[in-house]
């Protein structure tokens, strides 16, 4: 009874804050609402038994989306309050979302309440996979496809936000932040390596792990501290990439040296030495995860001929 | 789905009602950046939908408590995605914002009021 | 972890008073950030909600918990402390620097 009180309260909350989101006149107050919302998403994972989706959604829907917001509110400058929409802009619009709602609740409704085969097959094939957590099974064993091509995008995300984003408007700051962010970053770092080593038997792994040390990062970054994680290091660069390029090696590796026994396979690993494939994969996908993710929040431009050409202008713009 | 525990009708419920919010705002919201609010809303509402289904799994007769972690994985792969597709959408939307920006009153240098007759042409 | 059964009266009654005192505290926070005129105001009143109610739900909860959960519980208190005097201080020097520069 007390739980079904605490989900009622808990889905009213999400719903309220949402819709307060969509409908208040001051974007800043949409992205503040659009914050707390993800705070409580985090706080709904928990409770749905997700607890690797609780830990990324407290590091990425309550730090990382945060920060990115209020960049992107401080680019746009002074604000109006939004426009006032009359009685016809609002009324049909309502009317097309609700008849979504209705066949959207309508097809929910017909599915079955019984899982498919694929939860039983997890835990059966789970000694083979090399950890013992199905979560990091699938997304590293089972289903490797998936996160191979994730890196992928995260680092098509970033190389094309390092293209087209203005330069960074950066603002001095306060000394009590910068010594809190140096306090936080040793914390950050602890926790992270030990979500990474969790994530064999228990919730945690790479991406939870990548997205703490991420939003670590960029609170340092903030605090104009970690000057050498930029685009222009070497070596930043050079492990953003390592993600995708070890996941790669290790599937060429073991691609042509299977060869010998039975019919080798994309992306299967042996399971005598899965268990170590998944781990030094993990720990690069990791470094390249909380790599990409804060150049990707507090992009700075690289000094390319481009973005040397466009600085005056934007100087004069941003005043 | 109707032998279904009432919580997970009332997260099922929820979900619907997220993306039907995010859709409505996304239509109707008058800011570009609001509306990439709304399409992470409406990501919300998805992702929780999966995990909603992830945990239908529990029924009385499982052996013991485990979610599908098939679903998880797809949503963590999902969460990361999206908030990068985010990043990108507003880096575009500032470089959207700078692109259409008034133009700066002083024309001192010749390289300037070229960019500018670029700009204004580019518009 | 024990249930509240199993706790004495003298307890129950104990951790029971010190969770609503936290809650009351988190109440009073809600309200008077929904309700002060100004920012300054307003965080004085969030604060108060974070440091203070948050530390008596910890100790209530504490009764019900073992040493290793209650170490656990004292430290998240502490951070949420620390990092809630942090961006008070910051929130309230910006809106300071916001008032002086019209």
């Amino acid at each position: 009874m007390s739980l079904l009180l605490f989900d009622i309260l808990l889905c009213g909350l999400l719903l309220a804050l949402a819709l307060a989101s969509m409908l208040s006149r001051q974007l800043s107050h949409a992205v503040i609402l659009y914050i707390a919302f993800g705070l409580l998403m985090a706080l709904c994972w928990a409770r749905l038994a997700a607890p690797d989706l609780a830990l990324a959604e407290a590091a990425i829907g309550a730090g990382l989306t945060g920060a990115l917001c209020f960049t992107a509110l401080a680019r746009q400058g002074q604000l109006a309050l939004s426009p006032v929409l009359s009685w016809q802009q609002r009324c049909w619009p309502a009317l097309f979302v609700v008849v979504t709602f209705c066949g959207l609740l309508l097809a929910l409704l017909q599915l079955p309440a019984q899982p498919g085969p694929l939860p039983a097959l997890v835990v059966q094939n789970l000694t083979a996979s090399g950890v013992s957590h199905p979560v990091t099974a699938v997304l590293l064993n089972y289903r490797s496809w998936d996160t191979l091509l994730e890196l992928l995008v995260l680092l098509l995300a970033l190389i094309g936000t390092l293209q087209i984003s203005p330069a960074a408007v950066l603002h001095r700051s306060w000394g009590l932040s910068r010594s809190w962010s140096r306090l936080l970053a040793p914390l950050i770092i602890l926790l992270a390596g030990y979500l990474l080593w969790a994530g064999a038997s228990q919730p945690g792994g790479a991406f939870q792990a990548g997205a703490l040390l991420a939003a670590g990062a960029v609170v340092l970054k903030l605090n104009q501290q970690l000057d050498w994680l930029a685009w222009r290091n070497i070596w930043v660069r050079f492990f953003a990439v390592a993600g995708l390029t070890v996941f790669t090696l290790s599937v060429l590796t073991v691609f042509f040296l299977a060869e010998a026994g039975s019919e080798p396979l994309w992306l299967r690993w042996p399971p005598e030495l899965a268990k170590y494939i998944i781990l030094l994969i993990e720990v690069f996908a990791t470094l390249a995860i909380a790599i990409i993710l804060t150049l990707l929040v507090v992009a700075e431009q690289p000094q390319t001929a481009l973005s040397l050409a466009r600085a005056d202008k934007t100087e004069d713009i941003d005043g | 789905m109707a032998e279904l525990s009432h919580p997970l009708l009332l997260f099922l419920v929820t979900a619907a009602t997220l993306v039907a919010i995010g859709v409505y705002g996304f239509i109707c919201g008058p800011e570009p950046l609001r509306r990439v609010v709304a399409l992470n809303i409406i990501s919300a509402g998805v992702f929780m939908l999966m995990v909603v289904l992830a945990y239908r799994s529990n029924g009385p007769g499982a052996a013991y408590f485990t979610a599908d972690p098939v679903l998880h994985a797809l949503v963590l792969t999902g969460l990361v995605v999206a908030v990068s597709a985010t990043a990108f959408a507003l880096a575009l939307l500032a470089r959207l914002g700078q692109a259409t920006a008034p133009l700066p009153t002083e024309q001192e240098t010749e390289q300037e009021t070229e960019q500018e007759t670029e700009q204004e042409t580019g518009q | 972890m024990s249930n509240g059964e199993e706790l004495g009266l003298f307890s129950l009654v104990i951790s029971s008073g010190l969770l609503i005192t936290g809650l009351l505290f988190f109440i009073a926070g809600s309200v008077g950030m929904l309700r002060f005129p100004d920012s300054f105001s307003r965080l004085h009143a969030v604060t108060k909600a974070d440091s203070l109610g948050l530390g008596s739900v910890i100790a209530g909860l504490m009764f019900y918990c073992n040493w290793w959960q209650n170490l656990l519980m004292l430290l998240i208190w502490l951070l949420v402390l620390a990092s809630g005097t942090v961006s008070c201080q910051l929130l309230a020097r910006f809106c300071k620097t916001k008032q002086d520069q019209p």
